[in-house]
């Protein structure tokens, strides 16, 4: 199959984005801009540069390189001008420290299949597969559809991770080669939501209303990013709004400040918020309101 | 664990590990006596029984399973007629940071006077490098190879299920039925077979004595203390004593005890390597158990205390100090008794039983250095079984070890045991495979693949000694194509090869004839029926294994070779003997694509994997089916103990990028930092190799206590080992990243970019996760699972 998508990171051996032993598949761009992003390099549905100061010796190998002068050192960290760069990768092949890269790379299914199954043998061993994440996997449709159906011819359990905001369409499209949907909540105020995600969240709402009537597989995350979700308020309009359709079980995803790095390696500093991480308590708190009406819930989404 | 144990386990913690000469003395005394007046074979048998007799007895206050090689727990015996340590060798155990021993003046004074003016020049030591060639003495310098046998002696082996099921009186009888019906008319080895079989009775009655003299002590503190609980124990352990190790045991209580005495038999007769193991205790110990249960004699929590016991007596026996290279390639106090849990029953059946569980809850509440553990995981064991076994392994302490139960049977078949026999065996020491109780299996030496390719780069010279070590195979830069260096590269495998299996036939000829084993003998099949001795080739199998050392930078210099040489031209092969010539200073750009831009193995690329495979079938081919001096076979196995460091010490910069002087990556373990996606890309490149075409291969895993938190991840590991298992592999252990680590891999970065840790509900390399969520990484890494 030649339709291709761009991906940003095949991860193996992830335990946590459905059953068994799964590789991740994360596809680039996403309808939403959440503040508190801790994929923050799925954001956007293009190529860009990511670097790891981390490992920058400030050789400035980069510099001399770079044929557009994108590449900087200032205070002996790497820079780059994203108005400037123009994704050569010129600088990513003479990096000594290999502390640069292009960030989304176009695969056609075919080469993502030889790639997904070369770990057969352990989906087979624990029941495990294929979990499509982001950025937003529904957003490179055809890609993702195709991709799912080779899955199954393989034989293998597929999850798709979404944060809902696509045509009602899309679902339909993929529901038949779709084992496991983790299916992405934040807030239930439409202003509030706009507000911390860039968009209403009433299509995330009707489709996940429209899913519960075709599958009850269906895990609900929710990141609980404090001061922004985690408030009673929203949290008791989350557990109304549940109880009223079929589903799995509600996972809560503690916020944690990963996306801050990455914001920086992006050359985006500022592209996010950083919020305080919630405590274990907390966390716990927040689940018993779930589990006391009768929602099963845990924190951290690994059961 | 109850009182006695916590005790018991305390002492033993608490025992400084010290020098004795008891055993030396009486060995000395012995020879004095006899050599040259009797055979041989006599000769040793003398010594054990001079041992066995006049050994100083020990019964710890809270003991309950009795016996020790020296004269208390961590005394340490010497072996002069092996080994003859000079008084520099005993100032520097007693003075050495790592791995101490105690040596007191009268040790020294004794070691000057006595031993040191007979054994000196008679040591095995001593005889085998003097019978060495030059090309073997300049290979050894070099560090193309060690050799196992120049101060500990072949042993290698595992018991079987027979002691539980006769004593030594009934070994004896069997011993003088076989002398009885030798024909000594037509047999011309019939006095031989008359010498070494009569040498095995004496060792029967010694090892008798030595279960009666410890009966009468435990008789003497029963009538001597006040305290009648210690005193119902006291009279147990003579009563256990005058029925084993004579006859065989009746009681779970009992069969331990024989195991034990057996043990201690076997070394203090001699200083083996890997010391002795019990194998299948799981499956020898049950009908015991079953048996003493039903009868209402024995609790499962007695049934522990016990098992806790026997935990202890292994740990009470550090492993004999070695010297020079032995020392650098085996640094550890382990003598590498192990236990096998689980695995396959002969009839080829579900080995795990109720035992099997006691042992693992033994295993993970002991946490001792010795003995190890391992589980031996068939695809007819439950998975509980290995889930159990993950549980406690990812509490991070190294114990057990995972081992692949039906590819070992393969292995074993491979190799020419019969289907029972192979059943039956297992793996020992690291990861050797072996027929439990029936078997030689010996290490001969670990043999250091990345100082071979070193020598091929250079025309058959050593850069750092300027020394002509191999034939000319040609200048690098002449070869002009890869399959031409690599054609150069087997010849100089196959020159070192045979330099160390020529030195290898004349140690085994030197220990076959000098240095029999009449007690060990008695106790591996068919020792007593053929008359012949363990060291002679009296056992059913004998196998020699050569140890191959640094598999993935071989693989990966392969690469860098293949690809940038000879398909890209990226640089040429004087370029790259000038980087590696100047340890890569200065050759950056070079060093660049070496370490970025070239498949490696461990990452599941088949260009890597496949020059692994190349290089590993032709070590195989180079060694495998030649003959050894005892009717067996040559094989190899992949495993470094600690000898990656030191054969990484002997080799200049390498073209895998490794600096001059660094260690080797260990087992088939992928260089460090090279693997990139994670453990089931590392499975499936060390799954590549033909591990059926070995005798075992070693491969460690790491992960950080997060990564392993959590009932999900636990699942997955199991899933992870049964996985790789049938894929092939034969042997997997977990490492679990300490902060200590985390904290290196914060400071240097470069060389731990393959540390994936748990954040949250995600994982990412650590490199890429800023410093405050490593410092909170680190902090809760700390505080450990527990």
């Amino acid at each position: 199959m030649a339709t291709s998508g761009l991906i940003f990171n095949i991860q193996k051996y992830c335990s946590h984005d459905g059953p068994g032993i799964r590789t991740t598949v994360f596809c680039k761009g996403c309808p939403l801009a959440c503040n508190w992003c801790h994929n923050l390099e799925g954001r956007s549905n293009a190529p860009e540069p990511l670097l790891s100061p981390a490992l920058c010796t400030g050789c400035g190998a980069c510099l001399t390189t770079c044929p557009t002068g994108a590449a900087s050192l200032q205070n002996g960290r790497p820079v780059i001008d994203l108005s400037r760069c123009n994704l050569c990768g010129k600088c990513v092949a003479a990096c000594p420290q290999d502390g640069r890269q292009i960030c989304g790379q176009e695969v056609t299914v075919d080469q993502l299949m030889t790639e997904l199954l070369k770990d057969q043998v352990f989906y087979d061993q624990s029941g495990g597969g294929i979990t499509f994440s982001g950025g937003e996997a529904m957003a490179q449709l055809s890609f993702l559809s195709e991709a799912l159906t080779a899955c199954k011819q393989a034989s293998l359990h597929t999850a798709v991770d979404t944060c809902g905001h696509v045509p009602w369409t899309s679902f339909t499209e993929i529901l038949p080669w779709t084992d496991l949907f983790l299916y992405d909540l934040k807030l239930m105020d439409p202003l509030r939501h706009q507000e911390a995600t860039g968009v209403s969240n009433e299509l995330i709402l009707d489709n996940l209303r429209l899913l519960a009537d075709h599958t009850d597989r269906i895990t609900i995350r929710i990141p609980i990013i404090p001061t922004v979700n985690d408030d009673l308020d929203n949290v008791r309009q989350l557990i109304s709004y549940l109880k009223g359709i079929r589903f799995g079980d509600v996972h809560l995803l503690p916020y944690h400040p990963l996306g801050r790095g990455k914001a920086a390696r992006l050359g985006r500093p500022n592209g996010i918020e950083t919020f305080p991480s919630p405590a274990a308590a907390d966390m716990q708190r927040l689940a018993e309101l779930f589990t006391g009406e009768g929602i099963p819930a845990l924190v951290g989404g690994v059961a | 664990m109850n009182e006695r144990v916590q005790r018991l386990r305390e002492e033993s913690l608490a025992a400084v590990p010290h020098i004795t000469l008891e055993r030396a003395l009486l060995v000395d005394a012995t020879y004095k006596q006899h050599q040259g007046t009797v055979a041989v074979p006599i000769l040793r048998a003398l010594v054990f029984q001079s041992l066995m007799e006049n050994k100083r007895l020990w019964i710890g206050p809270h003991e309950l399973i009795v016996g020790e090689r020296g004269e208390r727990p961590a005394a340490t015996s010497t072996y002069p007629e092996l080994c003859c340590h000079t008084l520099a060798d005993f100032e520097i155990m007693d003075a050495r940071e790592k791995i101490p021993f105690k040596v007191d003046g009268d040790v020294r004074r004794l070691q000057q006077e006595r031993i040191i003016p007979y054994w000196s020049e008679r040591s095995m030591r001593e005889r085998i490098l003097r019978e060495m060639t030059p090309d073997w003495q300049d290979c050894y310098t070099a560090g193309i190879f060690t050799e196992f046998m120049e101060q500990r002696g072949p042993g290698h082996t595992v018991g079987d299920g027979k002691i539980y099921q006769k004593g030594f009186a009934g070994f004896k009888a069997d011993i003088l039925a076989r002398l009885e019906a030798l024909d000594l008319q037509n047999d011309p080895e019939a006095l031989e077979r008359q010498a070494q079989l009569e040498a095995m009775a004496i060792c029967c009655d010694a090892i008798m004595t030595l279960g009666r003299r410890y009966a009468r002590l435990a008789t003497e503190m029963a009538d001597d203390t006040d305290d009648p609980r210690r005193k119902t124990e006291l009279l147990a352990i003579a009563r256990t004593c005058r029925q084993v190790p004579e006859n065989a045991p009746r009681t779970f209580a009992e069969a331990l005890q024989m195991y034990w005495f057996v043990h201690v038999g076997v070394i203090s007769e001699m200083n083996n390597w890997d010391s002795f193991s019990p194998g299948r205790l799981d499956q020898h110990l049950l009908p015991f158990y079953e048996r003493d249960v039903a009868e209402g004699a024995l609790t499962r929590e007695q049934a522990r205390e016990w098992l806790q016991c026997l935990w202890i007596k292994f740990n009470n026996q550090p492993a004999p100090p070695k010297v020079g290279v032995t020392l650098k390639e085996s640094s550890t106090y382990t003598d590498f008794a192990i236990i096998n849990s689980g695995g396959l029953t002969s009839a080829g059946l579900d080995g795990v039983n109720d035992v099997t569980w006691l042992v693992l809850e033994v295993v993970d509440e002991m946490r001792l250095l010795q003995p190890s553990a391992n589980v031996q995981i068939s695809r007819k064991n439950p998975q509980a079984f290995v889930r159990r076994a993950c549980e406690i392994a990812r509490k991070g302490w190294g114990q057990p070890s995972f081992f692949n139960a039906d590819g070992v049977v393969e292995q074993l078949l491979r190799m020419g045991k019969s289907l029972e026999d192979a059943r039956c065996g297992g793996t020992s020491g690291c990861v050797e495979t072996g027929a439990f109780g029936k078997e030689a299996y010996i290490l001969t030496g670990y043999f250091n693949l990345p100082k071979i390719l070193e020598i091929t780069l250079h025309d058959g010279r050593d850069p750092s000694t300027d020394k002509q070590l191999g034939p000319r195979t040609g200048r690098a830069d002449s070869f002009g194509a890869f399959d031409e260096f690599f054609a150069a590269f087997v010849s100089q495998l196959e020159h070192f090869a045979e330099i160390k299996i020529q030195g290898n036939n004349v140690i085994e000829d030197l220990y076959a004839r000098r240095m029999p084993v009449p007690f060990l003998s008695i106790v591996i099949d068919d020792c007593i029926e053929r008359g012949t001795d363990y060291n002679a080739g009296g056992a059913r199998y004998n196998t020699s294994y050569v140890q191959g050392v640094g598999i993935a930078s071989l693989a990966d210099s392969l690469a860098v070779i293949k690809k940038h040489i000879y398909e890209e031209e990226n640089f040429s092969m004087g370029e790259l003997l000038t980087a590696l010539a100047e340890d890569f200073q200065g050759h950056d750009a070079l060093t660049n694509l070496i370490a970025n831009h070239t498949p490696k193995y461990g990452n599941d690329d088949d260009y890597a994997d496949d020059l692994m495979q190349q290089a590993f079938n032709a070590y195989h081919r180079t060694i495998d089916g030649r003959p050894n001096s005892k009717g067996g076979c040559y094989r190899i196995n992949m495993l470094p103990t600690t000898c990656h460091v030191y054969f990484g010490s002997v080799i200049g910069a390498l073209p895998d990028g490794r600096r001059a002087g660094q260690p080797l990556p260990e087992g088939i373990s992928p260089n460090k930092g090279a693997d990139r996606f994670g453990p089931t890309a590392v499975l499936k490149s060390a799954a590549k190799m033909d591990h059926l075409k070995t005798g075992g291969t070693l491969l460690n895993q790491k992960f950080t206590p997060t990564a392993l938190a959590g009932d999900k991840a636990l699942d997955n590991l199991a899933h992870l080992v049964r996985g790789y298992f049938q894929l092939g592999g034969h042997h997997i252990q977990f490492n679990v990243v300490d902060g200590q680590t985390l904290r290196k891999a914060q400071n240097h970065p470069e060389q731990h970019r393959d540390l994936i840790v748990r954040v949250a509900g995600y994982s990412d390399h650590f490199n890429n996760l800023d410093r405050v969520l490593q410092d909170e990484i680190i902090a809760r890494t700390e505080q450990g699972l527990d």
